[in-house]
């Protein structure tokens, strides 16, 4: 699951790459400087920050729903220009189409690409099962819960079978047993549908529960700082999660952290004068 | 400020907020708070039957002359008379038909105009002069031209409601479209879908509560403009019936088409609620 040798071509590469936003007034918002990273084939990294430091961007940016300002970003050695089918998203808000069912939703991919209604039902029911909504194939999402409808989302995504799942946030809405559950769910999808993905979350513990490797990103203009690599076994039970090398990653993680968060805020004496 | 002489009783003693006892409006008075069905009905009809008392005290008790507020009993006796003969009917018949079709006129090229230029800017850019310079006229300003353009008929009357109601509805669903959440479109793309695709599986369902909604606010306005032009000119329909009961000085006839046009208007606003949820049965206002 750990990045493999040097030799190996990644499945996803960013290089370099900078997005700077026009605000209203004209002025250039740098929300990514010159951020590069590499994704192996079926791995899970995750990537922790403070909001508004560009996570939701640069997923949108491997999404192909914004475009660099300066720098390319490749999938399997093909440069990204737009959004396609290959990279699925979940996004932060509840995104279902409201005027779909459950079921509808889910099998909304499938019948863009004209699959057979057969087909399209099978896949459908499947994905639902897995993420443990059975039963509720006919629902229309203002009758579930916000957790159910997070899984509602990663179901489409799934069902659509994507090469790189990118996730933003996907569990920041929800309370801390259903986000729990829903980390859970996750690994245990990715162990019998091996994805890459890129994880985005404020919540370290959620980062580190998830990732071959974590990155953290830094305030606004968002770059990532060194790398943490989880040598660790998976599936992450709780004697993992406890173990010494998961609190060693940890407290390398929050030392970032802080470091940046010092590196941002002003001096408690400029605050006051 | 103590005066000597007066004796002040304190009020403060009766213990903390919460624990004052609470009477039943305190119950149904907290904003936004759902009342029980039976209370909201018991008001409603106590609402109603207050209105139709003081109606009643007014003209039975002689307070008012009849030739300014006639009697229930005067104004259900002209109705009676006047749908027996033929003639309520007739007029209904006739502003039912002008107001359908001029509201489905503006209904029918009002919302694909108002989806684009919701949706797309350079629409917007290219027909806001227009829309916004028109919508500030009233329809009523228009009416002489368009009496001298197309002449008294139904046909003039269509051209009045489809004016007043194409511009307002053009905004309002511009408006609905623009709100779409745009996350619901990128979704979409990430999916795989075309653009083309985004418009008509995504843009395109995503506003119909919205638009369900303006097409029963339109058509309240619909019958202002459409008593307006039958006051201006008209030989036919409820607006022409009221102004034609006035200056036979026949006030009973004058409340029969009030009664008339407010009756029709709910029954138009209950058929479009009703609509709205069989139709759209998944959106959140159904
Ligand atoms: N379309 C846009 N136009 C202008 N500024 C934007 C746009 N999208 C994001 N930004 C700005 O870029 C920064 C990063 O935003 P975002 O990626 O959403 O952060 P995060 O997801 O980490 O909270 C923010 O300061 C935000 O205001
Ligand atoms: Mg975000």
């Amino acid at each position: 699951m750990v990045a493999e040798g040097v030799s190996a071509p990644p499945k996803l590469r960013l290089h370099d790459v900078t997005v700077t936003f026009r605000a209203r007034h004209g002025a250039l918002v740098p929300a990514i400087e010159r951020l590069s990273l590499d994704v192996a084939d079926r791995e899970i990294v995750s990537i922790v920050g403070p909001s508004g430091c560009g996570k939701s961007t640069l997923l949108r940016l491997v999404a192909g729903l914004v475009r660099p300002s300066s720098g390319e970003i490749r999938l399997d050695g093909h440069v990204v220009a737009e959004p396609g089918a290959d990279r699925g998203m979940v996004f932060q808000s509840y995104t279902l189409f409201p005027w779909l069912t459950v079921q509808g939703n889910v099998e909304f991919g499938p019948r863009l690409r004209g699959m057979p209604d057969r087909h399209c039902r099978d896949v459908a029911s499947r994905f639902i099962q897995i993420v443990g909504l059975a039963g509720f194939e006919r629902a229309y999402p203002k009758e579930l819960s916000g957790g159910m409808m997070q899984r509602v989302a990663i179901a489409r995504a799934l069902a659509n079978d994507p090469e790189v799942l990118l996730m933003d946030e996907p569990c920041g809405a929800l309370d801390a047993q259903t986000r729990v559950f829903m980390q859970e769910l996750l690994l245990d999808i990715w162990e019998t549908t091996p994805k890459t993905i890129l994880f985005v979350t404020h919540d370290i513990d959620e980062a580190l529960f998830l990732g071959d490797r974590v990155y953290v990103m830094t305030a606004r203009p968002g770059r990532l700082r060194d790398e943490v690599v989880l040598a660790l076994p998976c599936p992450r039970t709780l004697e993992v999660e406890t173990s010494e090398a998961f609190l060693a990653a940890k407290r390398r993680v929050l030392a970032m952290i802080r470091e940046e968060a010092q590196r941002t805020t002003p001096e408690p004496s400029r605050l006051r004068a | 400020m103590r005066r000597p002489g007066r004796r002040y009783v304190s009020l403060a003693r009766t213990g903390p907020i919460a624990r004052r006892p609470r009477g039943p409006l305190s119950e149904v008075l907290r904003p936004q708070e759902a009342i029980p069905r039976r209370t909201y009905l018991r008001i409603l009809t106590a609402s109603a039957a207050a209105l139709v008392a003081v109606w009643c005290v007014l003209t039975y008790g002689r307070l008012v002359a009849p030739l300014f507020l006639p009697s229930p009993t005067a104004v259900l006796a002209a109705g009676v008379a006047m749908a027996q003969d033929g003639t309520l009917l007739q007029h209904a018949q006739a502003s039912l038909l002008v107001i359908v079709s001029g509201w489905a006129l503006a209904v029918l090229a009002g919302v694909p105009v108002g989806v684009l230029m919701g949706s797309f800017k350079a629409v917007e850019a290219l027909i806001e002069p227009v829309v916004d310079f028109v919508r500030y006229l009233p329809v009523s300003a228009l009416i002489p031209l368009l009496i001298l353009y197309i002449g008294i008929g139904p046909a003039e009357k269509i051209a009045v409601i489809f004016i007043g109601t194409f511009f307002q509805l053009v905004l309002l669903v511009a408006d609905v479209a623009a709100h779409v959440p745009h996350e619901q479109l990128d979704v979409a793309y990430t999916l795989g879908a075309s653009r083309g695709q985004v418009i008509r599986r995504v843009l395109l369902p995503a506003t119909l509560p919205g638009v369900m909604d303006t097409l029963r606010i339109t058509m309240g306005w619909a019958w202002t403009y459409l008593v307006v032009a039958e006051l201006v000119s008209a030989d036919r329909g409820l607006g022409f019936m009221i102004l034609d009961s006035m200056r036979g000085l026949f006030t009973d006839r004058i409340f029969v088409g009030l009664a008339v046009i407010g009756g029709l208007g709910l029954c138009f606003d209950l058929l479009f609620k009703w609509l709205h949820r069989v139709l759209l049965p998944w959106s959140p206002k159904a």
